[in-house]
């Protein structure tokens, strides 16, 4: 085994060699490189998780919004609601109101008209008398050859055609 | 001939002067020198891709944030915050002996290079375990002082046990390093000489004629097994190895 026959002449060179390259690995890589390295990785990982805390914190900012702008919109739908039914009972109401004065106006010209009417019928009715009294006058002549005053007449055609 | 060339597995933990000679002097520079330079090298240039420090990783930074991550989550996990003091030493000796594995495992004489696998000389792994162990008692001698030893008792041990535990805890404390050491140099140095002398049946049997090549080509199915495997326990060990200096810094920092 030549690690073993060898040792004595190979030993301290083996040694000052292995702790040369060592020393360099240890001070130069392990004390040089290696922190500074591990310092990009920290870096990295801190920026990593700042940015999950700043996303994360701008995902609840973006909710709170979000469920503000919910509560906003459920509130202003709800005065729309609010708002229409009113319009449709003020509108409802004055067409109530107009319909019942249209109404009132109506019965009042229906009633006019029918005074009129009644005024007229009655005046027809009184004509009819005259004529009707008139005509029993000139009758009453001409057959018993009585002569009978227009008031008699009258009376006599009232009292047979009201009964 | 070459049906007669002797099987030599373990030519490959040769270690050879490049300059100088093998006389014990400790400038004597070798080619396990020579591997443990490019395995530096490796880790230098490996680390360099991940100095870019973007917001947004590319590749090659991710792959070298995935390894100092891996390494600083290993202690953060298994010490606590106070881990991050000792990432840079395990960091260095799992780069390290990770690298060191994965190129001694590189198909290199392709190329005409004698790879040379560092991390299968004792002398090296056993320098990173005696580290490591030293790491310890200092770190826990330093922050507890004496009260470091109740580390071989126990919570709520009879006094009876006592006597029988505190000699096998201090014992198998004491055992570490050597676990430490001989567990990666024993890996590495079993794994290559598999493949070596698998790879020399493949030689042989194609040389031998007969029923040779088809041994050959069983050999050959069975070296592309071992080699996947192989490069797991690369893995593997270098985890195992950062892992257990961890566990054995976290008894030194916490007590039990």
């Amino acid at each position: 085994m030549p690690q073993i026959n060898q040792l004595a002449a190979v030993a301290y060179s083996q040694f000052f060699w292995l702790l040369l390259v060592l020393a360099i690995i240890y001070f130069g890589i392990g004390h040089g490189l290696l922190p500074r390295i591990q310092s990009t990785v920290d870096a990295r990982d801190r920026r990593v998780a700042d940015d999950l805390a700043a996303a994360q914190s701008a995902r609840t900012g973006a909710d709170e919004i979000e469920s503000d702008y919910r509560s906003r919109m459920d509130a202003g739908r709800a005065e729309a609601m609010k708002l229409v039914q009113e319009s449709k009972a003020a509108s409802a109401r004055t067409g109530e109101e107009k319909m019942r004065a249209a109404a009132g106006e109506i019965a009042a010209r229906t009633e006019a008209a029918e005074a009129r009417i009644r005024a007229a019928s009655d005046a027809a009715l009184a004509e009819i008398e005259a004529v009707a009294a008139e005509a029993a006058q000139d009758m009453v002549q001409r057959l018993a050859g009585l002569k009978v005053s227009p008031e008699k007449a009258a009376r006599a055609v009232k009292a047979a055609l009201h009964g | 001939m070459a049906a007669e060339t002797k099987i030599d597995p373990m030519h490959q933990f040769q270690i050879s002067p490049i300059a100088g000679h093998l006389d014990g002097s400790p400038f004597a520079f070798t080619n396990s020198a020579l591997w443990m330079l490019v395995v530096l090298a490796l880790i230098w240039l490996f680390m360099l891709g991940g100095m870019k420090r973007q917001l947004v990783p590319g590749r090659w930074q991710l792959m070298v944030e995935g390894m100092t991550g891996f390494v600083t989550s290993m202690l953060a996990t298994n010490i606590g915050p106070e881990g991050r003091k000792y990432v840079p030493w395990v960091f260095t000796i799992f780069m390290f002996i990770l690298f060191a594995n994965l190129l001694g495992l590189m198909p290199l004489a392709l190329v005409g290079a004698q790879p040379f696998t560092v991390t299968s000389q004792f002398t090296v792994t056993g320098v990173m375990a005696i580290i490591s162990f030293s790491i310890v008692l200092v770190t826990g001698f330093w922050r507890h002082g004496f009260r470091f030893f109740t580390l071989f008792i126990p919570h709520g041990t009879p006094f009876i046990l006592k006597l029988l535990i505190v000699p096998i805890e201090f014992v198998s404390f004491m055992v570490r390093p050597f676990s430490l050491a001989l567990r990666l140099f024993v890996a590495m140095i079993a794994g290559h000489i598999l493949v070596d002398v698998f790879g020399n049946f493949v030689v042989q049997g194609i040389n031998a004629g007969g029923v040779g090549p088809a041994i050959s080509l069983l050999s050959f199915v069975f070296i592309a097994g071992v080699m996947a495997l192989e490069v797991l326990v690369c893995a593997i060990q270098a985890y195992v190895f950062a892992l257990l200096t961890s566990l054995y810094i976290n008894d030194a920092v916490n007590l039990h």
